[in-house]
């Protein structure tokens, strides 16, 4: 659907200013009850919008492709430059953890309310060069940390499917904006099933890349080891297509891995036929909702039916994931979010002594989901409890990615569901951490195995959506979308296929 | 495994996060039930097992040539400072006023 949008704007069969300002109308329109966005850049968005019809427009006159001829100004030509790019007019949203010059980014966090980065990320720096629009940054849960989208410090978002049930998290309002049709496309962290999970309960197209695929430079850090940032799309041609640009080694970032990267939608057609399949049996047993498990089940038969082999395997240590997952990132947050201390950006309160002034700004700054897990990290570093507690949890760790690389050597894929329930209720966790962690049992095991994996809509169960989730080995991005893109080709006709075109 | 309200307050010293007296008997209670739930940890043989502390095998530190590049105007890395002058970040004093951190 991007690329039909792109290719439309390129042919001047549509104007990217009437694409943009759609989008604002929509989110005019919707988002006092959705609660997306945490700020809006619509003003530049329309001024890019304008300069890409013109470039476009110009190019067309020549009747050649758009790059303009060589010896012109800088700034023509790397609008000229932006006017060729596969995304050229196409509006997109960011989650607000990721670094956008001259732009609010908050984490949705009081300590970082007043925060505009001097820098753009990576990932943004790559979409503004493929002519990509950004209309706005998007709703999370603070730092990254929860699983409903209702640890913003500024308000919840709500599930656009039903505006009584949380959208899923921490990439709350980047799904559900994509799910309400507000923007084509946004960006989402991952730590430990924050893109997947919310594209699950919003019923949408969510990736988690391999660890080091896409350069995290400019992505606030929450836990290093395992945060990556990923795309939410309508469908996995999109996916794809968001993966192509956003994908890469970058200089600028220490964990980002030299591996080339493949002209993902080229593979979209191919056959899956013969493609071997494993489904871990701890993510099909207790746990998980019978219409969840029903919903997956279905989704294994058609592809059966497309020719793959479907056996069931086991991931034994799956069980110990959440433990070791709740003692890494929080270790690795309390140490990343040492730097907000009142003395170089951000929220100050002030007080007599500097030691005083760190300990009250941070008290006013972090909600108290960000406490809690500052507390549970520092107790799991500090002397005495490192080895008992830090230590054992990474030495299971390695175990978890045993499972996987065994695993791997068996079958091309592994598919489970991506949540083992469907969206909740707003408040119906909030009060029990414990209860709250659980949303993320099915998707953590990728994050401390680095692997890449997606969440694509793969039926319903109570009138809301049910997420696969397709994982595979390190850098088989391209397999997983082959997957992904033949199992939605394969239920194009399915009747809550239908229903979800009906609701948007 | 319970937590008593005086770990919570050495933990919240050591991570500079000030609690409120109401909030410190709630974290020790949370914190425990957490810490409960990770003696699951236990059950697992881990001798012999090399712990993860990089997602990915094979990847080394990477290196690159040592040479300047353009980085941020002094201007706008101060930008987003709470209390500056000129460019400098200015927090309280630190240290005794009469002795000599001053």
């Amino acid at each position: 659907m991007i690329a039909q949008a792109a290719d439309a704007i390129r042919k001047g069969e549509l104007r990217a200013r009437e694409l943009v300002e759609s989008c604002l109308s929509r989110i005019a329109g919707l988002d006092g009850l959705l609660g997306c966005f945490l700020s809006l850049d619509g003003e530049r968005a329309l001024e890019r919008a304008a300069r890409i019809d013109e470039e476009l427009a110009r190019a067309r006159q020549r009747g050649a492709g758009a790059a303009g001829p060589g010896g012109m100004r800088a700034g023509t030509r790397e609008a000229a430059a932006e006017a060729d790019g596969v995304l050229a007019g196409v509006p997109y949203a960011c989650k607000d953890n990721i670094c956008t010059r001259g732009l609010r980014t908050t984490c949705a966090s009081r300590i970082l309310e007043e925060y505009v980065p001097p820098y753009d990320a990576t990932v943004v720096h790559r979409l503004a060069r493929a002519g990509a629009i950004l209309v706005g940054k998007t709703n999370m849960d603070e730092f990254a940390m929860g699983s409903s989208g209702e640890n913003s410090a500024f308000f919840p978002t709500r599930n656009p499917r039903d505006t009584t049930r949380v959208p899923g998290g921490s990439s709350s309002g980047s799904a559900a904006a994509v799910a309400a049709g507000l923007v084509p496309f946004a960006l989402g962290s991952d730590t430990g099933g924050s893109v997947r999970q919310p594209a699950s309960f919003c019923g949408v197209v969510g990736m988690k890349p391999t660890y080091g695929r896409v350069s995290r430079y400019g992505l606030v850090a929450f836990a290093s080891s395992l945060d990556q940032i990923g795309p939410l799309t309508l469908t996995v041609e999109d996916c794809a297509l968001v993966m192509e640009v956003i994908a890469g080694h970058d200089p600028r970032d220490a964990t980002s891995a030299q591996v080339s990267v493949p002209n993902y939608r080229e593979a979209l057609g191919r056959d899956v036929g013969g493609l071997r399949l494993g489904v871990p049996r701890e993510y099909m047993g207790e746990g998980i909702e019978p219409g969840v498990r029903e919903a997956v089940n279905a989704a294994l038969r058609v592809f059966s039916d497309l020719g793959c082999v479907v056996e069931e395997c086991s991931l034994p240590h799956t069980e110990y994931a959440l433990a070791v997952y709740y003692l890494v990132a929080p270790a690795e947050a309390s140490s990343n979010l040492a730097r907000y201390d009142g003395v170089r950006y951000g929220l100050r309160v002030d007080a007599g002594d500097i030691t005083a002034m760190y300990s009250r700004t941070r008290r006013q700054g972090f909600g108290p989901e960000v406490r809690r897990r500052i507390m549970l990290g520092t107790y799991a570093l500090s002397a005495g409890y490192y080895d008992a507690y830090y230590l054992k949890a990474q030495r299971v760790r390695t175990l978890v990615k045993r499972d996987f690389e065994q695993a791997f050597s068996r079958y091309d894929l592994l598919l489970a569901p991506t949540s083992p329930t469907v969206a909740f209720r707003l408040g119906e966790r909030t009060e029990d951490p414990l209860s709250m962690y659980m949303a993320d049992v099915c998707t953590i095991p990728v994050n401390l195995a680095g692997i890449p994996a997606i969440s694509i809509p793969c039926g319903e169960s109570e009138g809301l959506p049910v997420g696969l989730q397709i994982m595979g080995p390190p850098f088989a991005e391209v397999t997983i979308l082959q997957a992904a893109h033949a199992f939605e080709q394969a239920t194009a006709g399915a009747p809550w296929r239908k229903r979800e075109g009906e609701r948007r | 495994m319970p937590i008593s309200v005086r770990e919570v307050e050495h933990v919240a010293w050591l991570a500079r996060l000030e609690l409120a007296g109401e909030e410190k008997q709630a974290m020790a209670e949370q914190l425990g039930r957490i810490l409960d739930y990770m003696q699951k940890l236990r059950e697992v043989s881990t001798e012999d097992i090399p712990p993860t502390f990089h997602a990915l095998q094979g990847m080394t530190t990477p290196l690159r040539e040592d040479r300047p590049e353009p980085g941020l105007h002094p201007g706008e890395a101060l930008a987003g400072a709470p209390d500056r002058v000129g460019e400098l970040f200015r927090v309280p004093r630190v240290g005794d006023a009469d002795g000599d951190g001053a």
